[in-house]
């Protein structure tokens, strides 16, 4: 699987970090090799198997739906670079 | 003999019988990081919580107390959150995090009376077999080859527990492990590593890397000091919906059970053609040791091994990718200005982000997008079922598994960064274990002809760390390591 410089520029995009034109082309090259030794995978056969979706075979407990934290709106602002009174403040999105 | 140089399990006798005291095991241990700071194994030091931590010590211990880790000078990787103290991951994303909240496990480690060192260097959120993607720079190993100068690798991520700990700067230390960075670096550093079943402990307060991998565990210098370590770290926390709701069993008495009558299986996809060979030699070893303690040697088969470290890459980087994506510069760390919300949170995580962790969220985002969703992560949980099911057979007929637990011993720091799949070889005997779920433990077996440590790895089914603990200690016993401290 090879991967071109528009795809990473895509997928660059979705994960929102900022790469710059000069760096598209290694990491394309980078990412391609990764891919292509992943590749591999296709060759398992897997019909009918069921994925294993997380780390353990437990089964998700049920808990009452309730609130059981909250009320600490210093401590939630507290490592933020910048807020207005109890809020987090972001650049302008609304016109 | 100095201070530094006890068991955490002789400490703990001594501590008792007032032998020394908890103020000046601590004294010992901060002097001990002062004159190794040029290992560079902790991001942050704690003296000031370590001193008034190891003064409430001894007085509990004054007035009786038996705590599990009364007085216990220990290291934590700086992947817990501790509160009021900086919490970086080793990413420059979390610059001045100071959390509110401490994790349950360290929470769980202050309780039982231990005294906290500092904060220990890893590879950034814990992505990398070599502490050298760590913002905070390298980590150095304490352990150098025969006639060479050159400083090593102390192995990763919890290359800084590992150093700390083979290097004498703290007594014990949390590491966590995702795909063996418990492990790698306990063989690396010559000391033992334990990765206990997925569930034993709370991730809560962790800074998340893969959720379904993400274990916390024990790397102490004995087997014994593990056992003591993971019984007061693992237990169940509501707070995480993954965590056992489960018993916790005595470690520290079943190590005395011994390996007579165990089945122990020898994994043949695990020794590929071209493997080293001193690593094989020791490998064998390994299985004699177990064997003159009564143990018998069983052939296995896990025929999906091969296709473990390829589906740990695409599990893994899709989990990190969607872990990673609260790294905005809204709430915490690091931010970028920017002309629009979205230019700040690309502009912040650029320069937020390390090479190596840039390379794992693309992958991820990449494998999860849609039309490459079922081809790649789709995929890749299925033959981590497969791989999951060779465990599972395979502890039909053996009840513990032995392998080494890395291709090498520690490499220089330098070597292997060109290519990112030769780093990722580090991790092919762990990450099969990682992907299963099941428990795993290094023990420091043996030296390579230029004097590098070597480890072996013990492999049991889920939930039972017992047997693995008696194994390793058969391990230990047998091989008389001689560690640095």
């Amino acid at each position: 699987m090879s991967l071109d410089k528009a795809t990473v520029r895509r997928i660059a995009t979705l994960a929102r970090l900022d790469v710059p034109d000069s760096d598209l082309e290694p990491l394309a090259n980078e990412l391609s090799s990764i891919m292509g030794w992943i590749e591999q995978l296709q060759e398992v056969d897997t019909t009918s198997v069921a994925p294993m979706t997380g780390g353990t075979d437990m089964k998700l407990v049920w808990r009452v739906d309730e609130v059981t934290d909250g009320g600490k709106p210093d401590d939630v602002l507290a490592n933020a670079t910048d807020s207005q009174g109890a809020f987090f403040t972001v650049p302008k999105v609304v016109e | 003999m100095s201070l530094t140089s006890f068991t955490i399990a002789e400490a703990r006798t001594k501590l008792r019988a007032k032998e020394f005291s908890a103020v000046e095991l601590t004294e010992a241990y901060l002097a001990a990081m002062e004159q190794g700071a040029g290992l560079n194994a902790f991001i942050t030091t704690t003296p000031e919580i370590a001193r008034e931590r190891a003064k409430a010590a001894d007085a509990r211990l004054k007035s009786g107390s038996t705590a599990a880790l009364e007085g216990i000078p220990l290291g934590i990787k700086d992947l817990f959150c501790t509160e009021g103290v900086l919490t970086t991951a080793a990413s420059h994303i979390l610059d001045g995090f100071k959390p509110r909240y401490e994790s349950t496990v360290t929470a769980k480690l202050r309780d039982a009376g231990s005294v906290m060192l500092g904060k220990l260097n890893l590879d950034e959120f814990a992505m990398g077999s070599a502490t050298i993607t760590s913002f905070y720079g390298p980590t150095k190993n304490p352990w150098k080859a025969r006639n060479s100068n050159a400083d090593l690798v102390p192995g990763g991520s919890s290359g800084g527990s590992a150093a700390s700990v083979a290097g004498g700067l703290a007594l014990g230390a949390t590491g966590t492990d995702t795909g063996g960075s418990i492990r790698q670096p306990a063989a690396f550093a010559g000391i033992v590593g334990v990765k206990p079943t997925y569930g034993r402990c709370s991730r809560w307060g962790v800074v998340a890397f893969a959720s379904s991998l993400d274990q916390a565990g024990p790397m102490t210098r004995t087997v014994r000091d593990s056992a003591i370590m993971l019984g007061v770290m693992c237990g169940h926390d509501p707070k995480d919906s993954t965590s056992a709701n489960r018993a916790v069993p005595d470690f520290e008495a079943a190590l005395a059970r011994g390996v007579k009558g165990l089945r122990i299986g020898i994994p043949k996809e695990y020794r590929p053609d071209g493997l080293n060979a001193e690593v094989s030699a020791l490998w064998d070893q390994g299985m004699q040791w177990l064997k003159d303690a009564g143990a018998t040697p069983v052939e296995i088969s896990l025929p999906h091994t091969k296709y473990a470290l390829p589906t740990y890459y695409i599990v893994a980087p899709a989990e990190a990718s969607s872990n990673l994506a609260r790294y905005d510069g809204v709430r915490f760390g690091l931010r970028v200005p920017g002309q629009s919300l979205d230019e700040m949170y690309s502009k912040t995580r650029a320069a937020g982000f390390g090479a190596e962790v840039k390379r794992r969220v693309l992958i991820g985002t990449y494998v999860l997008s849609a039309g490459y969703y079922d081809a790649y992560y789709l995929k890749a949980q299925k033959v981590r079922a497969l791989i999951a099911k060779d465990f599972d057979d395979a502890f039909e007929k053996v009840d513990a598994i032995l392998t080494p637990t890395a291709p090498s011993a520690a490499f220089a720091i330098g070597e292997r960064m060109d290519d990112p799949v030769a780093m990722y070889l580090n991790d092919v005997f762990t990450v099969p274990a990682s992907l299963a779920g099941i428990p795993g433990a290094s023990v420091p077996a043996g030296l390579t002809s230029t004097g590098l440590p070597l480890g072996l790895q013990v492999l049991t089914k889920r939930w039972d760390e017992e047997t693995m603990f008696a194994v390793c200690q058969v391990l230990e016993d047998a091989a008389q390591f001689k560690r640095l401290v």
